[in-house]
Formats: C-alpha cells, structure tokens, sequence
C-alpha cells in the first residue's frame, strides 16, 4: 500500500532532506490526503518558493512550479485566475511566506482566492544553514541570533485569520494523521485556506538549542501541543510556551475571490450590452 | 479594411495587446505607465478576460508568469521602479522560457527620480537587469501608431520564441495622441505558441538539443509539467551541480534560440538617407523622431546625414549598423540619459570615425536643433 502511494504521486526519490526532518511528515500526509480524495490528479497544480520546504514539488508527479524565494503565492494567484478549475495547493516554509512572502501571503488571504497554502514551520532557515526566522522563538539559538533570537515571532494563524482567510488550521507533525485529516478539509475547502504545520528542524534548529536527536524533539511536542479545546480551559500562564492546534477558522460565508471576480465579468458585459 | 482612430501611447498598447489575443492582464498602479492598466480593467472583463490588480509589481509579474503557464497570453506594465522590482521574476521566466509581454514606460530615474518627467535610461537595464546570463528581447517603437504593432509583434516574438518580451518606450509617446492606422483584427498576423502533439508521457517541457523551443503545454492538461528556477534539464527537473554539461546547455539554449533565428523575424530598425551619410545619427523611440527632423535639416544644409534607428533595441542588430556606418566619418547619439546608447555603438565604429554624444537628462525632449548643431559639430571632423 505505502509503495503504490509513493510510486504514485511522487518522483525522483530520495528527498534532500537531512534525517529527522519533518518536511517529509508534511509530504506524506498530502499525498495521502490527496489519495483519499476523489481529485482529478491532472488538475492538481503545486507551487512552491524557496527553501526547504519549497523543495517539496520536486519530488512530486503532478503539474509543479518551484518559483522564486517567497513568490509562490502570486505565481499561485495567476495560475488560479487563468483556470479556476485547477487545485492550486502552495507549499512553504516560514521564512518564504512570513518573510520574503509576507504580503502576498497576506493579500492572498484578504481576496480570499481559492489556494491552499501550506506552511512547514520549522522556526528557522533551513537551507541557508539555520538562521533565525519571522517564528523563531524568543530566546533561541540561531546562527545569527547566538545571544538568543530577540525578534518578537508570528503567530501565523493569528495572522492569517486577521488577513481574511476563510480556513485556517494548524496541524503538527507529532500528530501526522490529524495533520492528514487537516490537509484534506483545507483542500476541500472553497477559498483561502492555510494550514501552519509545527514541523522540526533536528539538524540546525535542533542542534543548535542542545535538543538532542529528532527523536527526543519530537516526544517534546507531546506537552506542548494543546487542542483548541483544551485551551479554552486553560489560564494564560498555563498556556506559556504551549502550541494551540487544530480548525481555528472554517467559514464558507465568506466569497471565494474568482466568484467575486465572475462577478465583475457580468457587470463589465451588462455594461456594454445595456 | 482598418480604420484610422486618435489615442494615446497607453492606450495603443492596451488596445493591441487585446488585438493581439491577451487574456489576462495583471499589474500595479505607477505614473506613467497607469493607463494601461486602467484600460486592462475595463475591457478585458467584456470578454471574459482577467483584470487583476496585485499587491506590488513582484506579485504582478509572478502572477502573469503563473497565468502564461495556465495557458493565458499575458501582459504587465510598469516604469523604472516598478520594472526594477520585477528583475527575479523576469529572470525566473527566462530560464523557464514563460512567454510574456512586460511594458516598461520609462521615466526619470535613478530612484523615484520625477515621475511624471519621460526618459530613456533603462536602455540598459532592459538588457542586463536580472542576474546571470540570458538573451534579452526588447522593442523601443516611437509612435503611438508603431506602439500599436510592436505590442502584437512582442506578443508574437514571445509565443513563439517562447521568453519574456520588453516593450520599451517613454512617458511623451505615452501621453501624447496621434491618429493612427489601426488595421481590422483579420489583417494582423497573430502567433500563438505552439502546444505538444506528444504522447503526454514522453514530454518534456524544454528542448536543449538543438534552437528550436519545445511545444509549451499548460498547466491542468495532464502533462505533469514541471518547472524550476533552479538549473533544470529538459525535464523541468534540477540537474546536479556536479553535471557541467547540463548547467551549460540551458545557457547555450537560452542565447540560441534567439541569435540562431535573429535575422528571420527578430532583427527590426529603419533607416533614413543612411547610403551617402558621412554624419550617422543613431536614436531610438520619441528622440529618434528630433533626430529624422535634425537630419533633413541638415541635408537642407548640404551635410550628409543619415539617421540609423533600432525598432528591435536588444539584441542590438550590430551586424547591420556595422555595415551601414562604414562609409561615415562620423557618429550621432541622441538619447535622454547620460550615455547608453552611445556606449552600443562604440563596439561597431572604428578608431578614425568621430563620436559626438547628445544626451539630455533634465526632463526635457531633446529638440531637432540640439541634435542639428551635434550633427554640424560632426561634420566639422577631418578623418
């Protein structure tokens, strides 16, 4: 079963991935919420920026576009307005869409246009070494923050959900089943959708915050992971340093952007017409 | 039958990238190339076209990229400041061979420079303006009328060359009016970009092999296209640093592609009186039209002049004006910057031909007498 998967929906194996690295936890739960979906593969289209994560759609056998550093989403945004019955899935990473990315990540959430972003979070700069990035904890150790990252960080579903998205999620790698489940309502639904994976970073990141092994990064996302649930029993001291995941946002009130956009097509031939 | 209309610059353009099949439509506002845009708006929603106004000109490029591989013909438009944001983008469609059309309307730089003040001081920035090696294509018309058919002739040249188009001109030819000639939509040759007649398994978005482009699939068709900005094969896919052969051969095609068909369709310039000239001007868009006058003015004097103006700017057609300035003593620049133009032809003239620079950068158009008294200057010059 896994290898009819693989050999499905991806392609030139092995990644580039360093061991531990959560990318792949990420991959995996796409591909296989894409499998238990009924898509028409040839209309999947994936775009991605820069960066590790970014790397991802070259391992994919779909239509792929790996564009330029924190690009993605605009590329993703012509794609989508050109044919809006294409699935236009963008995947990222914190730096290439809280950064370099950041106002295209933002407006794409404020036209509600029908993408799904997702975010491989892993705090840091991977593929330039492990520098500090837009969600870099307070206090961690980066190679250019080695007195400890002094940057306040985002909180990206904070942000999104301020920008207008209409679906916003985060999962975790910890839980890679949920983050399946999780991938498969964002690519169901209608309008923007952005779900922030909690990923690990166990080479960099990892190494440079004396976390030990992948192994031992990972069982620490166990206490600090809370459900959204959860959290709303909990006091704001009890929530330090705690990561709240799960459906934050899951609105289908709000107009998807090439519904908006047909719209104005309508008005623009009344008006020539009458 | 065509028919004969009044407008302006912007509006040519707009027009005749409608004319010539353009679809989508994606941009951000800036003096003074804005009216492009705001007639996008208007006209290409009564036509089931995409109008869409993007967060800042990166976006506007990516998004024209993205729709031009959905299958779309694509326009943006920009000035200086705009233009220069767009520069990785631009790049990222060369090495992925995206056709588009990108109109850069130049005003007075550097900087924010004065907006609404015209200029021609992105001569060069249009040639070498994104990183690495890759075959500029760019088209500098100077009238409203030429506007209009170089903005067909750019979308044809990127649909079949298969790469990003510049369509170079300034804020004067932008905002004036002229009647010109517009011809009926089935008078116009228009070129589409070829599509793969392949199995879908065996193709390959790219062809390195030889200068042919290979047939451009879109996006949503069932190819499983892939595109990188990394150094790809003709795969679409990364090639391995360790494969020489293969970062060299996408560099090779980039340049072929485009040298290898220069004098079929690509090479465009007029000129005017150039075959007795000893005094050779050479201008390019709204200053090539003082210096057609400063030429006859100065045949009117007895002083053998000729004007040489470049209608395809990069690639420059050096061959040509090296064959046509041969018999001049001496050569004319005219162009409002401080010295581009002048820098391309110095590769082609030979140490006993004179040089005599007119260049004017105050915002002002550089007027026919300016260049006459260059072009009196010149002659003055013993070889």
């Amino acid at each position: 079963m896994n290898n009819d998967i693989y050999s499905k929906y991806l392609v030139k194996l092995p990644t580039m991935w360093c061991p531990g690295c959560g990318n792949g936890i990420v991959l995996q739960a796409i591909i296989r919420s894409i499998d238990e979906m009924d898509l028409d593969l040839d209309k999947v289209v994936f775009v991605s920026g820069i960066g590790c994560s970014s790397r991802a759609v070259n391992y994919l056998n779909f239509d792929c576009m790996h564009t330029n550093h924190g690009r993605a989403i605009a590329f993703a945004t012509g794609i989508k307005m050109a044919n809006p019955e294409l699935k236009v899935i963008v995947l990222t990473g914190d730096g290439d869409c809280a950064s370099i990315g950041g106002n295209h990540l933002i407006h794409a959430c404020r036209r509600n246009i029908d993408l799904t972003i997702i975010c491989m979070n892993n705090s840091n700069y991977g593929m330039t070494g492990g520098q500090y990035s837009p969600t870099t904890p307070i206090g961690s150790i980066t190679k250019t923050s080695i007195y400890g990252s002094y940057e306040p960080p985002f909180d990206l579903c904070d942000l999104t959900k301020s920008a207008g998205a209409s679906f916003v999620a985060r999962a975790a790698t910890y839980y890679p089943v949920q983050m399946k489940n999780i991938i498969k309502n964002a690519i169901n639904h209608k309008g923007l959708s952005f779900v922030d994976c909690a990923s690990d970073c166990p080479s960099l990141y990892g190494r440079l915050n004396r976390l030990s092994d992948a192994a031992n990064m990972m069982s620490l996302w166990k206490d600090r992971l809370v459900t959204i649930k959860q959290a709303e029993t909990m006091s704001s001291e009890q929530l330090q340093g705690k990561v709240i995941w799960g459906e934050f946002v899951n609105n289908n009130d709000r107009e998807e952007y090439c519904d908006i956009y047909a719209r104005n097509i309508s008005k623009a031939k009344e008006s020539i017409n009458g | 039958m065509g028919s004969y209309q009044i407008m302006t610059g912007n509006e040519a353009c707009a027009r005749a990238a409608i004319a010539a099949g353009m679809s989508f439509f994606a941009g951000y506002p800036i003096t003074p190339a804005t009216e492009i845009a705001e007639l996008c708006s208007e006209l290409l929603p009564q036509n089931n076209g995409v109008y869409m106004q993007m967060e800042d000109e990166i976006a506007s490029i990516g998004a024209i990229i993205g729709a031009s591989a959905a299958g779309k013909k694509v326009m943006t438009a920009t000035s200086g400041p705009g233009f220069s944001l767009m520069q990785e983008n631009l790049g990222w469609a060369h090495i992925n061979e995206i056709p588009c059309v990108i109109v850069d309307v130049m005003r007075k730089g550097p900087s924010g420079g004065s907006a609404t003040l015209p200029a021609q001081a992105d001569i060069m920035q249009t040639k070498w303006g994104s990183h690495g090696d890759y075959r500029s294509l760019v088209v500098v018309p100077n009238s409203v009328e030429e506007i209009y058919t170089e903005t067909i002739r750019a979308f044809n040249l990127a649909e079949k060359y298969r790469q990003p188009v510049i369509l170079l001109y300034d804020a004067v030819l932008a905002h004036m009016s002229e009647k010109i000639y517009v011809r009926d939509l089935d008078e116009i040759e228009i070129i589409n970009r070829s599509k793969p007649s392949c199995d879908k398994k065996d193709y390959n978005p790219f062809n390195y092999e030889s200068s042919k482009v290979a047939p451009l699939a879109s996006f949503g068709e069932g190819y499983k296209i892939h595109f990188s900005g990394l150094t790809h094969d003709e795969t679409g896919f990364p090639v391995s640093n360790q494969n020489t052969t293969g970062l060299e051969v996408l560099i090779h095609h980039l340049f072929d592609k485009i040298d290898d068909n220069y004098d079929k369709d690509i090479k465009k310039y007029e000129t005017f009186m150039v075959d007795d000239a000893d005094v050779l001007v050479v201008s390019i868009g709204i200053t090539s039209r003082s210096a057609k006058a400063a030429v006859a003015a100065a045949r009117k004097q007895g002083i053998k002049a000729g004007l040489f103006r470049p209608i395809t700017m990069w690639p420059f057609p050096h061959d040509d004006f090296s064959r046509i300035n041969l018999k001049s003593k001496a050569i004319v620049t005219a162009e409002m910057n401080n010295g581009q133009l002048n820098q391309v032809v110095i590769e082609d003239i030979d140490r006993n031909q004179k040089l005599v620079m007119k260049n004017l950068y105050d915002g002002n158009q550089i007027r026919d007498i300016d260049i006459l008294n260059s072009i009196i200057e010149a002659n003055k010059y013993e070889q």
